[in-house]
């Protein structure tokens, strides 16, 4: 809502106020004032001139020479308007003047004659184009203004433009005298407000029209003033300019005013062309389907049962609330206005809007809401501007179905409520006080008081929204800063977001970063790399804004492929993330996908850098699983991890394993497909991904304290010759099995395949370490567990020890 | 006659172990005078010649020349060990500044940081973290939070629906009212809510389809807009500065009445106005406001017994200001450059 400093000012007195310093009241009362902008800014030098003479140029076809009569001289001025004419007012451009742009106006000769100055057309005065009244020519006063005298204050180029942020809120604020109450309210200084007067003939407009609704539950008042005579012509220069100011184009009296009458009272109006109404019954009803209207803009509009349409009884003359008519639009060869002031349904209007995608001021305003009670008023004052300004004649009274006026809401509340949620300490004379500024009726009972609030105030319904009012005019930084009275309660972070929160230290200390990517991606993309893929589709969005961003991802693996596909491109192979998320899988016969945070990474290029200690080492299978078994350690749920080799699309056939806990696949870990990495033009990248959430959704084992040993442990290696198909987890199996509960600890330290085993078999090396708690183990004892590991190896796995 | 032999051995002692240039030498020293075949060995053995009155004063003399000899070469030995440490030293000596084996760590996010101290500060004021779901019913995102199917406020086309009913949250505000729900109707509520929302936009320099939000909520027995005016200072100090000021302006969200916006004095400038604050002094923050008694009311509260506050803040707008970052797709293209900056963060 564009507000004009000086149109406000006939309703309330802002002396003492700058534009400044009313933009800060008024921002901190609650609606902000998104900027204020000077129309005038930098224009320097501009006066009234009288165009005395218009002569043509000697050398130009299009040129003219005039003598204007700048009040103190008179000067010869070269202009190129087509409009321009002697006896004419007009701003001039003197001789040093600064123009729009900051353009300086100097002394010339256009093809021989000079020139002292330049009329201005409103555009070169810094009037936006769209919205200048005449857009090939110079501006030309229509009314007495003073030769020789500043012409910017003429123009309204004195003024300041605040641009109020209107929210649901301060709908009450799309409007002048919606601002005018609230200013008065901040500032505490009275409104003053004038009723329209209209002067009436005697014959009543009853007579000449009638009115039905058939959409009563949606149109609770529809109200229209007949008038004749009109004589369609320009409106008076200070409408025009106060539309400038408000950012709407003047076209004519007719319309003009209809305008200005709902930027002053919010109303919105509309104005037929009666002599093309087509008959004298207005009805309004719900349009057919598909019922067709053309309307204002020559759009042929296809309407629905849902919206309101306003007929003359067969056709369609108006979508209610949006846009008229085409056929009864109002021309310079109107004689006879039917002007509409109604009310209707605000959701109806926006879905109509909506839908036809025609949202207008007016329509903006049905659908914030209206003050019941002005509609009449507007009227009555349209009616009595079209009779001062478009020759009107008004005939009697209003043609209405409906109700006029509704009741003011009366809020009942104890006022201490207000202290009591706000924490201040205002004595109820304080808080009725400012109640009343607002305009506001008061009624104190004791410790209860009565508000009745205006039917303008449409947005205030409950005591709640009366603390606000009290609040925001007395202002919130006079409310003291406190600390909570209530309960005391403590906090700590569940233990899962604890351990959450420790395996991203982790990640990071082991070189990992943390990436945050997108949850909605490709299709194809959120259906890859999927720990439990069920083959359901993924969930997605109706309305997507990109093919980008169309699916719920199922991993975040895919996204970890574009982060290290961004890096390589700009020259950084060697990276390392992690991101932990959610991810969103289908439910059958759901809408709503499961949701499961998981803990995924990559890692490409080397995990020792190339430097001067020698060669650089690349990443393999082994990094990224070093990097999940630190984690389980870390997690102490190590004991119940397994792996298991398996394929997986997208994945190394050879190199990827299943991640399990208690035997449960949790997760996967290993090597890019080579295929995959070739397409994406990637080196050679190592994922993993683990449903973090399962696997700490109890928190941690707890802490299982163990006292220090006190005797020695005992030491021995075992190197196994094996063929080369079994595998180093059914070893690690078989010793432990038989370990009995002296064998604390296996260490694989070895692995040989060459020259000193068959081809097809390869020695592993391990460490096993023995101890028992109570005592020091004799050598026998451990010759005897060692020898049954020994034996057991060589049974189920076909093992010997290499000598 | 003994006894000049054994001065003359002494001296002779001396000069050997004072010319031995190695421990070998001076081990050959050590032999050669205190061996058991030495010359004062052959000294000791010749002493049953002497008179009784001699033996003795001998005697003490070859004991005294004995030690003397033992403590000079364990002298030299000393000596000599400490110069050839002193060469071993010196022949190990590196260039110190060659570069050491570093363990290259990763760098945490910059939001998982914002959010981190956020979470952290009101843990320590008493505030519980809580997470909901990112898919929600448009019940919770709007109709519980007083945003019924028609209003204005609302629009289809800024939310990501996956069905009529169902969408991807486009705040953190439905956390608020899964809590409340889950107290059935009993206060205290203290928690904050950090997650990912989505907004039907396009991504560009400010705007984000996905981006983070914390919001705050606290509901008791007469909870305060002076409460959350306190609380707010709080966090403005610890997160901006503790010399930050903040100042409320009334705003309107749909689930607070009243409603407030926060704005905290510039951190770039104090106030005096520069282009961080736009010339205001003030910086906008975040939003907040006395919990709307529909939305008590709808999740079980009675709003005659209980107020409360809530608060929304954007972690990604917080980090914007706070380190000048001009553009918010930085947060979600994960350059390794961008993340490293902010690894004390």
């Amino acid at each position: 809502m564009l507000v004009s400093y000086k149109w406000l000012q006939d309703y309330v007195d802002l002396q003492g106020f700058s534009p400044e310093e009313l933009a800060e009241r008024i921002t901190n009362a609650g609606i902000e004032v998104e900027h204020i902008s000077y129309p005038g800014k930098g224009l320097k030098g501009i006066v009234i001139g009288k165009v005395l003479t218009c002569e043509p140029h000697p050398d130009s076809d299009h040129l003219h020479v005039c003598q204007v009569d700048l009040g103190s001289e008179t000067v010869q001025i070269v202009c190129g308007a087509p409009n321009v004419a002697a006896g004419q007012k007009v701003p001039v451009a003197t001789n040093g003047a600064r123009i729009a742009g900051n353009v300086k106006i100097r002394r010339s000769k256009f093809r021989g004659v000079e020139s002292n100055g330049m009329l201005c057309a409103l555009s070169e005065l810094g009037v936006d184009k769209s919205l200048a009244p005449y857009e090939d020519g110079i501006y030309v006063f229509d009314d007495e203004v003073p030769v020789g005298e500043d012409a910017l204050p003429y123009l309204n180029l004195d003024d300041a433009i605040l641009d109020l942020d209107i929210l649901v809120s301060s709908a009450h604020c799309m409007n002048m005298i919606g601002v005018a109450y609230e200013v008065s309210a901040i500032l505490d200084r009275p409104i003053q407000l004038k009723t329209p007067v209209v002067n009436e003939l005697d014959q009543a407009a009853d007579e000449k029209v009638s009115i039905s609704v058939e959409a009563s539950d949606k149109v609770p008042y529809y109200g229209a003033r007949l008038m004749t005579g009109i004589e369609v012509a320009p409106s008076p220069r200070w409408i025009q300019l106060r539309l400038i100011a408000a950012g709407v184009r003047p076209i004519s009296n007719v319309v003009d005013i209809s305008n200005y009458v709902m930027l002053e009272y919010g109303q919105p109006l509309h104005t037929f062309d009666y002599d093309t109404f087509g008959s004298d019954h207005v009805l309004v009803r719900y349009a057919g389907e598909n019922e067709e209207i053309t309307t204002l803009d020559g759009q042929k509009r296809t309407l629905t049962p849902e919206d309101l349409l306003i007929t003359n009884g067969k056709k369609g003359v108006a979508v209610a609330g949006v846009m008229g008519g085409e056929n009864t639009e109002v021309s310079d060869a109107t004689k006879t206005v039917l002007l509409e002031a109604a009310i209707f349904d605000s959701l109806t209007v926006r879905k109509t809007a909506s839908r036809l995608q025609l949202r207008s001021e007016a329509s903006s305003r049905y659908e914030k809401g209206l003050d019941r009670n002005r509609v009449a008023l507007a009227a009555d004052r349209a009616a009595e501007l079209l009779s001062l300004y478009a020759h009107a004649t008004v005939l009697k009274g209003i043609v209405e179905s409906g109700d006029r006026t509704v009741p003011d809401q009366i809020i009942t509340m104890p006022w201490q409520k207000i202290n009591k949620v706000l924490g201040s300490d205002l004595t109820c004379e304080q808080i009725t006080g400012i109640l009343k500024r607002l305009n506001f009726a008061v009624d104190v009972e004791n410790d209860v008081m009565h508000v009745t609030v205006p039917t303008r105030r449409f947005d205030v319904t409950i005591p709640e929204d009366l603390v606000e009012e009290v609040g925001r005019v007395y202002g919130y930084n006079h409310i003291p800063a406190t600390l909570p009275e209530g309960t005391s309660s403590h906090a700590a972070l569940t233990p899962y977001q604890k351990i959450r929160r420790r395996t991203e230290v982790l990640m990071e200390s082991i070189g990992l970063s943390q990436v945050y990517t997108y949850s909605l991606t490709e299709k194809e993309s959120a259906s890859s790399y999927v720990v439990h893929d069920k083959g359901l589709e993924p969930t997605q969005v109706i309305w997507p804004m990109s093919e980008e961003h169309a699916a719920l991802r199922q991993s975040i693996v895919p996204q970890l492929i574009n982060v290290v596909q961004y890096h390589l491109n700009r020259q950084m192979p060697d990276v390392k993330f992690y991101e932990i998320g959610k991810v969103f899988l289908p439910v059958d016969g759901e809408a709503r996908p499961a949701e499961e945070e998981h803990l995924a990474g990559v890692i490409s290029g080397h995990r020792k850098e190339r430097n001067w200690e020698g060669e650089p080492l690349a990443v393999d299978f082994f990094s990224v699983k070093g990097i999940l078994e630190t984690l389980f350690d870390t997690l102490a749920v190590s004991d119940r991890i397994d792996y298991r080799a398996s394929r997986r699309t997208g994945m190394h056939p050879g190199q990827t394993a299943d991640v399990l806990l208690d035997g449960e696949v949790i997760g996967y870990l290993g090597a890019l497909h080579p295929k995959v990495q070739k397409d994406s033009g990637l080196n050679e990248s190592f994922v993993f991904e683990v449903a973090i959430e399962s696997l700490l959704r109890n928190g941690e084992a707890a802490i299982d304290y163990h006292v220090l040993p006190r005797f020695p442990s005992t030491t021995r290696d075992i190197a196994l010759v094996v063929k080369r198909t079994v595998a180093a987890a059914d070893l690690y199996r078989v010793i432990r099995e038989n370990g009995s509960q002296l064998l604390k600890s296996v260490n694989l330290f070895d692995v040989y395949e060459g020259s000193h085993v068959a081809d097809d078999e390869k020695s592993m090396a391990f460490s096993l370490v023995y101890f028992d708690p109570e005592r020091t183990l004799t050598d026998d004892e451990v010759n005897a567990v060692h020898e049954k590991i020994v034996n057991a190896c060589a049974e189920q796995l076909g093992a010997e020890l290499r000598g | 006659m003994l006894k000049e032999k054994l001065l003359e051995l002494r001296e002779q002692a001396i000069e050997n172990i004072g010319s031995a240039d190695g421990l070998k030498a001076l081990q050959d020293v050590h032999v050669r005078f205190l061996g058991k075949k030495g010359p004062i060995t052959e000294v000791l053995k010749g002493m049953g010649k002497l008179s009784a009155e001699e033996r003795p004063v001998v005697g003490q003399l070859a004991n005294e020349v004995r030690k003397m000899i033992a403590a000079k070469i364990e002298e030299k030995k000393a000596d000599l060990e400490a110069k050839l440490l002193e060469m071993k030293l010196e022949s190990e000596k590196i260039d110190v500044t060659l570069p050491g084996r570093k363990t290259v760590t990763g760098n945490h996010h910059l939001l998982g940081s914002i959010i981190r101290e956020v979470e952290d500060l009101f843990i320590g004021l008493g505030f519980s973290i809580e997470e909901g779901p990112e898919v929600e019913q448009d019940y919770y995102n709007f109709e519980a939070l007083n945003l019924p199917k028609d209003h204005p406020a609302r629009d289809m086309q800024d939310s990501f629906y996956i069905t009529d009913e169902i969408l991807m949250r486009t705040h953190t505000s439905p956390v608020q009212a899964h809590t409340l729900e889950k107290h059935k109707g009993v206060g205290p509520v203290k928690v904050i809510c950090p997650g990912k929302v989505y907004r039907r936009d396009n991504d560009d320099a400010t705007h984000s389809h996905q981006f983070m939000q914390i919001e705050g909520l606290y509901v008791d027995h007469n909870v305060r807009l002076s409460d959350l005016k306190g609380i707010l200072t709080v966090f403005a100090k610890h997160m901006f500065g503790a010399d930050r000021e903040i100042r409320l302006r009334p705003s309107f969200f749909p689930f607070t009445e009243p409603s407030v916006e926060m704005d905290i004095s510039c951190f770039r400038c104090g106030g005096h106005g520069c282009n961080v604050c736009k010339g205001t002094g003030w910086i906008e923050i975040l939003g907040a406001g006395m919990v709307h008694p529909n939305v008590l009311r709808m999740s079980g509260f009675d709003p005659s017994e209980y107020t409360g506050f809530a608060f929304g803040m954007g972690p990604e707008r917080i980090a914007m200001l706070k380190y000048g970052i001009e553009d918010i797709r930085n947060f979600y293209t994960d350059d390794i450059r961008f993340l490293k900056q902010f690894n004390r963060a």
